[in-house]
């Protein structure tokens, strides 16, 4: 009963075809990096590549195509607060791995 | 307020409004919030109760050295049992699920959740994983052994049912993500005009920093338990080290769910303590703003001292300091409210009516949990103690003593609202004192030989533990005739109780000014909210002139 209460201003998030193609053009990139860097000895490089380029496609896959861009202020802080608790347990991870 | 409100036959209440469905359907397929909560607690009861037969014959064979009852293996999968139905089916749903659900929109003035259909969803998928994880018990291939942890490598190479039991933590991890979500957008969305942040009651602050930490930690089991099961079926080497992988990622993951998930467990139950004593001790609540931020606090650092459930298996120095001095820091949250929650008591004109008695006890329980816990955070006497009952008496504490009796609390205080009838109190008082007196007759033992050196989920163990343990297993009766008492009497209540006011206990939150039980959409009219919820200042004043 209250699911439609909240009718958020439908602003015209309507993109066309050209960028989505564009940026799903740049996501296969990108996964064409991680497999070919794979292949490469970066020592202990190795994660904070991967990760970064996991991140970087993460980013473009909730904002494109997932429209989070064009969702309301409090609604993008909150995946915020989710990806900074992410990096928070990654990062404290490597308090044991960096260190053995 | 509170005692001005009379709603006089107005509405039927909510078990008695005409619904589209008759009989079952009403309340299966229901969306309405308090129905949910009533369907949650008669189905986790289930649990638990199944649960505590479980515990009560693993004390039973904890009566001779070379074992009285049952063999080894079946010994196995009864703490195995244990604990996956205790932890997933019982501690961390009941107070969210069931008071969250039934109690958080009265408490903001609202007439449901955010996504009522969602929340019925929850429910299904609820008992989906309870009945998955049942199955797996009597699937050929028998009983998961792995306890509760599923720690790898056994759980990828046991013959047992791993992976229905770990689908069904699985299930029941996106129960509970839909479940927080919910409640993080209806307190955002659903509040009553008036009712700022931080004129919410302490139970919805506490569910709120709870719902998060369900949503943000909860993913990361059911990625965890994902890859175990895609390791046992396609060999894929995650965790296993003789395929390469390594199983102390598998305990990194796993305990950065499973350690936030104590203060899921925790955080509601403290919620629910926040609720009771003001309102038995007539007093407004000491330091709220502490209260609030304290579980935002908890919430938070919580959620970063996981590994210390792994001093032992060989991490870098650094980390076990790091994680070592952030356990320590937690503590200062949970201090917090103990001291407040005392501090509201003292001078408080203090009624020891039953919701009460239980609080007392789980705040002596929690603190003893609480105190064993820093214990356990301090690197060189958890190197001594580490898979040992005192691990066991420490949690139990936190868990049984902390949440069950805050759950038992709850119980005692909410039902006349949920079901419009009192209950017997001198029989509630007598189960509260047994139940009391088992439970700590049956853990401190466990406390004392942890530190002895008995290990935990031992078959076999030396004769110079016995007495410790028969002493443990006769506080297991203490305390089983106590729940006993508990529920039999709150199960004759609902038929014979004595019907009950809109506020028998003199509340102040808004859940007192509806009628018990409360009608279908909970207010006549949605309340404008112009107080904070812990308004005693007439009986202080009273109180003042009297001296
Ligand atoms: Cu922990």
């Amino acid at each position: 009963m209250t699911e439609h209460a909240h009718q958020h201003g439908e602003k015209a998030h309507v993109v066309g075809y050209g960028q989505y193609i564009l940026i799903w053009a740049g996501l296969m990139g990108l996964t064409g990096t991680t497999v070919a860097l794979a292949g490469i000895e970066l020592g202990r490089w190795v994660i904070i590549t991967a990760l970064t380029i996991a991140s970087v496609k993460g980013f473009l896959v909730l904002n494109i195509f997932m429209h989070l861009r064009s969702e309301d202020r409090t609604f993008r802080l909150f995946v915020l607060v989710a990806g900074v608790v992410l990096l928070i347990f990654i990062c404290l991870t490597f308090f044991d791995y960096a260190f053995r | 307020m509170a005692t001005s409100v009379v709603l006089a036959g107005a509405e039927p209440d909510f078990y008695h409004t005409v619904t589209k469905r008759k009989g079952i359907l009403s309340w299966i397929l229901t969306t309405d919030h308090k129905r949910i909560g009533i369907l949650y607690l008669g189905t986790i009861l289930v649990f638990f109760h199944a649960a505590v037969v479980l515990g009560f014959l693993m004390r039973l064979e904890m009566l001779k050295p070379e074992g009285a009852l049952v063999e080894p293996q079946t010994y196995n999968t009864f703490f195995t049992l244990h604990g996956i139905i205790m932890i997933f089916l019982f501690v961390i749903p009941i107070v969210p699920a069931v008071f969250g659900n039934f109690f958080l929109p009265l408490m903001i003035g609202a007439k449901d959740v955010f996504f009522p259909r969602l929340n019925l969803f929850s429910w299904w998928l609820f008992i989906a994983g309870g009945i998955l994880a049942l199955t797996s018990v009597f699937l050929p291939g028998g009983a998961a052994d792995t306890g509760w942890t599923f720690y790898v490598p056994y759980s990828i190479r046991t013959t047992t049912n791993v992976i229905p039991a770990l689908l069904a933590a699985f299930i029941l991890g996106f129960s509970s993500i839909l479940t927080g979500l919910n409640f993080i957008t209806t307190i955002h969305r659903m509040r009553a005009p008036g009712m700022t942040w931080f004129k919410m009651p302490l139970f919805v602050w506490a569910s709120y920093a709870t719902s998060w930490i369900q949503v943000l930690a909860t993913p990361i089991i059911g990625i965890t338990l994902l890859l175990v099961i895609i390791e046992r079926l396609f060999g894929v080497g995650i965790f296993d080290p003789t395929l390469g992988g390594d199983p102390v990622l598998f305990q990194h993951m796993f305990w950065m769910y499973s350690h936030p998930a104590v203060y899921i467990i925790i955080l509601p139950a403290m919620g629910v303590v926040s609720e009771i004593i003001p309102v038995f001790a007539r007093r407004t609540i000491f330091g709220y703003n502490f209260i609030a931020y304290s579980s935002l606090a908890i919430a938070f650092f919580g959620s970063l001292v996981w590994a210390h459930h792994m001093f032992t298996v060989g991490m870098s120095d650094t980390g076990m300091f790091v994680f070592s001095l952030l356990t320590f820091l937690v503590s200062i949250p949970s201090a917090i409210k103990i001291f407040n929650w005392v501090a509201t008591l003292y001078k408080g004109s203090i009624d020891l009516d039953v919701p009460l008695l239980f609080v007392l006890s789980f705040i002596v329980q929690f603190s003893i949990g609480g105190f064993t816990g820093l214990m356990l955070g301090a690197l060189s006497v958890n190197i001594h103690v580490t898979d040992t009952y005192f691990v066991v008496g420490h949690f139990h504490y936190v868990m049984f003593g902390g949440t069950g009796f805050g759950f038992f609390a709850a119980l005692h205080y909410w039902y006349p609202k949920m079901f419009g009838r009192m209950y017997n109190k001198g029989a509630a008082k007598i189960a509260w004192l047994l139940s009391t007196i088992g439970f700590n007759i049956l853990y401190i033992p466990f406390l004392i030989l942890g530190y002895a050196g008995m290990p935990r989920r031992y078959y076999h163990y030396l004769p110079q533990f016995q007495t410790l343990h028969v002493v443990a297993t006769v506080g297991s009766w203490i305390l089983v005739l106590g729940l006993g008492i508990m529920f039999v009497n709150l199960f004759l209540a609902l038929r014979n109780g004595a019907k009950t006011s809109a506020n028998p206990w003199g509340g102040e939150t808004l859940e007192w000014t509806t009628p018990s039980p409360p009608p279908l959409e909970n207010f006549d009219e949605i309340p404008v909210v112009t107080k904070g919820p812990y308004d005693y200042s007439k009986y202080e004043k009273a109180a003042q002139e009297v001296a």
